[in-house]
């Protein structure tokens, strides 16, 4: 039977994968996959930590020391979450501006062609 | 009395073809001095070109904005060109024109920034849904403190503006379900408004985009918004604050 800790080297692994298979095909731009593929990268590499996690959760009192992974990437995802949520609202505030001027400069143009 | 060549009658319209045609003829026929400007947001219908036959000015967005960003759109528009009053009105027919001039009379002779058009019915009061008619009592009660004056009708979309707000506006609006969040708003930047009765009709067609289930989300957004309205009202208070001190030479 897989350990947690395995399980969570597995996902990190894919997550990886899907990353860069997502780059690869234009779907993600690479600097917003800045996040995920630290995030992914940091999963891989504390998942094989057994004895720091082992030792950290004993600074903690948690008995399970996969829990202590399992903690930090809740907070690393909750901040990855909370960055594109940030870069989403900044989009959309210029996409709206953008989409106005655009739509104001086509009025514009139209009313002058009519005039001339 | 109406001056046609300083002020725009804003009509903004999603998916509107079948009314915003004899919304359109009736504002011009009624007011045929003001110039009318339809906001297209982005319909998938013909409401553009229906707008455009009959003798509406079209600016017409090219990707659905929402209610906010579709009526920014057009004061924007407006302040570009130089209005000086803009008199919004629904494209669904609800908004009955003959009471336009009442708006912008009130707007003149009150010196107030904003004219709001308070919904009634032919009866006297204002037929709407029982869900609706609890969430508005809810934001009456909600607007009276932040106000500091009761408000009859925060959600009415009837409203006249003069060049200060219209300044405001087009630099800032909130995106979605804007009326509410519009008061704080101005009441961020001390401005005034009053409210005068206008009667209401049926919509000539379509149904309300407010469904049941979207009203939940209507509420949660509207108190959000607010919220944060309130928090930026009392960092500028903090900052004016701060302002007035170094002003006193104590810095």
């Amino acid at each position: 039977m897989m350990d947690l800790l395995d399980i969570l080297t597995v996902f990190g692994i894919l997550l990886l994968l899907i990353v860069l298979r997502a780059i690869r095909r234009e779907h993600i731009r690479v600097e917003h996959s800045v996040s995920w593929l630290a995030a992914a990268a940091a999963l891989i590499v504390l998942s094989r930590c057994g004895p720091w996690l082992a030792s950290s959760a004993a600074a903690l009192g948690i008995r399970e020391p996969s829990l202590v992974l399992l903690f930090l990437i809740l907070v690393v995802f909750l901040g990855v979450f909370y960055r594109f949520s940030r870069i989403v609202s900044e989009l959309k505030d210029m996409n709206i501006t953008l989409t106005q001027r655009v739509a104001i400069l086509e009025f514009l143009l139209r009313e002058k062609d009519g005039a001339a | 009395m109406v001056n046609g060549g300083r002020t725009l009658i804003l009509i903004p319209a999603f998916n509107e073809e079948a009314a915003i045609g004899a919304v359109v003829r009736e504002v011009r026929e009624l007011l045929p001095d003001l110039h009318v400007l339809v906001v297209d947001d982005g319909s998938a219908d013909g409401t553009a070109p229906a707008a455009r036959n009959a003798g509406a000015r079209v600016l017409s967005l090219p990707c659905h904005l929402g209610l906010g960003g579709c009526v920014q759109a057009g004061y924007k528009l407006a302040f570009e060109l130089g209005f000086e009053e803009v008199v919004r009105i629904d494209g669904d027919g609800q908004h009955d024109p003959r009471f336009i001039p009442r708006l912008l009379d009130n707007l003149r002779q009150s010196g107030c920034e904003m004219v709001i058009g308070v919904r009634r019915g032919a009866g006297g009061g204002y037929s709407t849904t029982l869900p609706r008619r609890i969430g508005i009592q809810c934001f009456r009660l909600l607007l009276r403190p932040i106000l500091g004056r009761a408000v009859a009708d925060p959600t009415s979309g009837f409203v006249a503006v003069n060049r200060r707000a219209l300044e405001v506006f087009a630099r800032s609006f909130p995106l979605e379900y804007p009326e509410i969040e519009t008061l704080v708003v101005l009441q961020r930047r001390r401005f005034r408004f009053v409210e005068v009765p206008c009667p209401v009709r049926p919509r000539l067609a379509g149904r309300s985009t407010i469904t049941p289930l979207r009203s939940f989300y209507y509420v949660l957004h509207v108190l959000l918004g607010v919220f944060v309205n309130i928090l930026r009202l009392d960092a500028r208070r903090a900052a004016r604050a701060v302002g007035e001190t170094f002003d006193d030479g104590s810095a």
